[in-house]
């Protein structure tokens, strides 16, 4: 006999995801998720978007590591409110793990959360989390082909941060090359150069931020 | 690295379902899984190997129909098939494309045996 399932096999992420992203519309915050290999700036970019918006808007942190709190130590010094997750191993955050640091922050005082996924190019992309928007992270040390290698996260991402742009002396990092590949996958996504040391090209990222959150509000 | 804990969620699935069918014997179970996802069927075949013995679903064969990434051109209305690395339009070249397959990830069916005499299923 044959039981005709026809089911999503990542249901219970999905339906969690859908939940998160209600409680988020409720409280009128905006959730980025920010993908990105270990090592690629993502949390000195988070810093530094902190420092280009807080006037504007209220915002908290979620920071996913496998292990320890050193990531929501720094946000915290800055005095932005900070959940550690610890997966525990995992290479990717889930569902449900958002709703529970949720719990931990003050929602409805808040305009935006900020994610920071686990360092990982490839499994994060499967799991929804209920974000208003996912962008992806590439420092230039990282070199050009990283589209070729990790097509699917450069296809999802709404916009492509290329991080380090300061340091673009000392590698040889094609630029034309990575956008044109990128290209190739993702027609809608800008491309933002910046250096989240330096603060070159912050601002322009932080607008369209900016904007993202105010689009939500509208609606 | 994450295709383990897929892997657990499509048991826990087949397992529940079967004991709802009153089934004796789980034979296959059958999954869609698009290219364009983050999965590796080898990897899925592994795990499922691995997380199967001393379950109900123990010797039942897993079987992944693989699905290639198609999309349509938001310019032109073109649908066509590509690979995970290029997504341009190809009739028009237009980079604005929307997926419209190979992100599936789904459990389609499970065989089973179910003896005569279990209720039948709701």
């Amino acid at each position: 006999m044959e039981i005709d399932l026809s089911r999503p096999i990542l249901a219970r992420n999905e339906a969690l995801a859908e939940g998160n992203r209600a409680r988020l519309a409720d409280a009128g915050v905006f959730a980025l998720d920010v993908l990105a290999s270990p090592g690629a700036g993502k949390t000195t970019t988070i810093l530094a978007t902190i420092a280009a918006l807080r006037e504007r808007y209220r915002i908290a942190v979620i920071e996913g590591d496998i292990a320890s709190k050193v990531d929501a130590e720094k946000v915290k010094a800055h005095g932005i409110p900070a959940v550690q997750i610890n997966t525990g191993g995992a290479c990717h955050l889930e569902a449900d793990m958002i709703s529970r640091a949720f719990d931990a922050l003050p929602l409805p005082d808040l305009d935006l959360v900020i994610i920071e996924n686990v360092g990982n190019l490839v499994c994060p992309t499967e799991f929804d989390l209920g974000q208003g928007a996912r962008i992806v992270i590439l420092s230039v040390p990282e070199g050009d082909d990283k589209p070729l290698k990790y097509p699917g996260i450069f296809a999802m991402a709404e916009a492509v941060l290329l991080n380090k742009v300061d340091a673009a002396a000392f590698f040889d990092f094609d630029e034309e090359a990575f956008a044109d590949s990128v290209r190739r996958l993702n027609g809608t996504a800008p491309i933002f150069r910046m250096s989240a040391k330096t603060g070159e090209g912050v601002a322009e990222w932080a607008e369209w931020l900016a904007a993202r959150i105010e689009a939500s509000k509208a609606v | 690295m994450h295709e383990m804990g897929v892997t657990q969620e499509v048991l826990n699935a087949v397992v529940e379902a079967s004991a709802k069918a009153g089934a004796t014997r789980i034979n296959a179970v059958r999954l869609t899984v698009g290219e364009l996802t983050a999965l590796v069927p080898d990897s899925l075949m592994f795990a499922w190997e691995c997380l199967t013995p001393g379950t109900p679903a123990e010797g039942a064969v897993l079987e992944i129909n693989a699905t290639p990434g198609r999309s349509m051109c938001l310019a032109c209305g073109t649908e066509f098939d590509h690979d995970q690395f290029d997504r341009r339009c190809t009739a028009c070249g237009g980079p604005q494309t929307e997926v419209i397959g190979g992100n599936e990830l789904r459990v389609d069916n499970v065989d089973v045996d179910v003896p005569d005499e279990a209720p039948d299923e709701e």
